[in-house]
This record gives structure tokens, sequence and C-alpha cells, in this order.
């Protein structure tokens, strides 16, 4: 990642302080706390909406496990500690798919940025409604 | 019958636990205890054989005399609430008057059941509290959307019916959830994960105890 990535996600450590510290306190602290101790041990990397994602998902078959590639644009993060999500969609066979990957699931292996989107919404659904050409998302840093 | 001792909690919220398998469960989390015994019901003296238990510690000044006389009179500290647990007379001898009860009373996989008091919803019409279908948005329907239709019959019987279902107060009431499944159980921070959704708003008492129908 470069320097300017990073500068995106510069204020997310500051958030997570005045919450943590300032803002929480009692039974929704606690739960918090508890929270904490299960999100998992390697952290995905920083990545919003319009970033164009590799997600390495475990997936059962019968006895054995394999590793599946789901490759598509993040549309929406959802942040909610322990319980945070991210939507993934991508065109198949000219066919819209979304999946909805939870953060902190075991099952999934690593998630890899190819690309950084230049967007300026943080859900991006309005593509739902556009195809080819209008769907495109610029690349970051890219005039 | 399960016959064993319950504990006191308080309700935390919601969350959610990944199992090993990839897959999720809904939890409630409630922070249990420490509860202490604070008095037995004997069959003797009282006609029945119960646990008192208290929970949550309170400031002396905030209780009246005759509150504090039960504290001060089997020497503990005093508490905010106190319950009673109906056992059995083995099970009330494990027991001794200012013995800590913990979360660790309970084990993964166990199933219980918890009594709170639900969220209240106020004067609520028949729609919210029996799911009664209500009248027709439109087709020159006026001022009867959420009507409950008629009561009853005619001249026979020439009245209502007891037991009507018809608008009033809804919930705020005890209500208790049985068999539901402890997932885990955090003995040192005193916390225990429940699943699925239990009775009550944040912070709300629940008196969690072995389940009393089925098999374990």
């Amino acid at each position: 990642m470069s320097a300017i990535d990073n500068n995106a996600f510069a204020h997310y450590a500051v958030v997570a302080y005045i919450k943590e510290e300032l803002v929480m306190s009692g039974t929704v602290k606690k739960l918090y706390e508890i929270e904490q101790e299960q999100l998992r041990i390697n952290p995905l990397p920083l990545f919003r909406a319009g970033d164009t994602l590799r997600v390495h998902y475990k997936i059962r078959e019968g006895e054995k496990e394999r590793v599946q590639v789901f490759e598509g644009l993040c549309i929406y993060r959802h942040n909610g500690g322990l319980r945070s999500t991210f939507t993934v969609r991508k065109i198949s066979n000219g066919v819209g798919v979304e999946r909805i990957f939870p953060v902190h699931s075991p099952r999934i292996d690593k998630v890899e940025v190819k690309t950084r989107g230049r967007v300026r919404r943080a859900r991006l659904f309005y593509l739902r409604k556009l195809r080819g050409k209008s769907a495109r998302i610029r690349e970051l840093g890219i005039r | 019958m399960n016959q064993s001792c319950g504990i006191l909690g308080k309700k935390l919220g919601m969350t959610q636990v990944f199992n090993p398998d990839g897959t999720h469960c809904t939890v409630t989390a409630v922070e249990v205890g420490p509860c202490v015994v604070v008095q037995k019901r004997t069959a003797e003296k009282d006609g029945y054989v119960a646990l008192q238990i208290g929970f949550e510690d309170i400031a002396e000044r905030k209780l009246n005399r005759a509150e504090m006389g039960v504290f001060s009179k089997n020497k503990v500290a005093p508490k905010r609430y106190l319950r009673e647990f109906r056992v059995s007379a083995e099970e009330a001898a494990k027991y001794e008057v200012g013995q800590e009860i913990r979360g660790d009373i309970f084990e993964v996989g166990q199933k219980i059941d918890v009594t709170g008091v639900s969220i209240g919803k106020g004067f609520a019409g028949v729609m919210k509290t029996y799911g009664f279908a209500g009248g027709k948005a439109s087709h020159g329907v006026h001022e009867s959307f959420r009507h409950g239709g008629a009561l009853g019959a005619n001249m026979t019987p020439g009245r209502v019916f007891k037991g009507r279902k018809m608008a009033g107060h809804h919930s705020n009431h005890r209500v208790t959830v049985q068999n539901v499944e402890v997932v885990r159980v955090f003995a040192d921070d005193n916390i225990v994960f429940i699943k699925g959704p239990l009775p009550g708003s944040r912070n709300t008492l629940l008196q969690l105890k072995g389940a009393v129908k089925g098999r374990k």
C-alpha cells in the first residue's frame, strides 16, 4: 500500500479511541470488551467500498476443505465490531451476484485488495441499476 | 424436574459467536452473579425448601432498616436484588449462607430456563398484540384500517364472550423462556452467552436456572 492509501484510513484509530475510551460505558462496554476477544487474529487488510477484492473463502465439500476465490467489487462495509460484514458484488455470466461476508468469520482465509476505487459514497448500491460502461469505477490516483 | 439452584443476572445485549466450522450463532450476553446465598428456607420453619440469593452490591444507606435486617442478621453484604429458588432438600444442603454462586454452575450445551420482564409496549392495538389482520387500506375503507372487526354474534348469545381479544396493555409482564442453550461460559468475567433472544431490555434482571422440562 502506498502512503496515499494509508492516509485514507488514518482516522480509523481516532474513531476507535473515542468510541472505546470516551463514549462507551456500562453494559455496552462490557459487551464490546468480550467481543474483542473473539475478533480474528490475522486482521484483514484495510479496504473500503469501491475497492476490488479477492476473497479467499474456505468451503467444505464432504470431508475435504478447499479455498474458493470470490472476486468482485466491495460495495458496502458494515462496521459492527464482531458483527462487521462486507458485501462483494460481481457479474457472473451476465448476472449480478452479491455475497455478504462476515469480517471475523474463521472461514475467510484471506482478502487481497486488487485495486482501490475512487468513489464518493460509502454504499455503492446505485451500481445495481447500472450495466456495462457506466458501472465502472475509476481507480484511485488515476486522473 | 430440575431442583438445582439458579442464579441472577443482568442482560448485557446481543451479539454473535462463530463456531469452529464457520457457522455463527446469535446469542444474548448475560452478566451472571456473582450472587450470594442470603437465606435458606427450610421445611420446618417456612414450609418449603428454597435458597434466597442476592445479586449486585448496594450502599447500605439506600436500604431501610427492615431491608437491612435481612443482611445484618445473616452477615452478608447488602444486595440490590433478592430472589428465591425452590430447590430439593439435598441441593439446599450443598449451600451455606454467605456462599458465593457464580456463572460456572452452568456448562456449555446445558439447557436452561430464563425468566425476566418483557419490554412493555404500552396500550397497543389488536394488530400488534394478537397479530390480527386489520382492515383494508383502500377500496373505500375509512377510519377502520387497524380495527379488529366484529366482537361476536347477535341476539344469541347477546353478549361478548369472556376472553375476547381486544386492545389493551401489551407486554411488560413476567416471561419465562424455556430450554435455551448455554453457548459459552466466561467464568472469570461472570458472563454467559445464551442462544437466541431473552426477555427484557438491556440491564434487566434475569433469573436463570436449569431447564424444568426436557432432557439435558
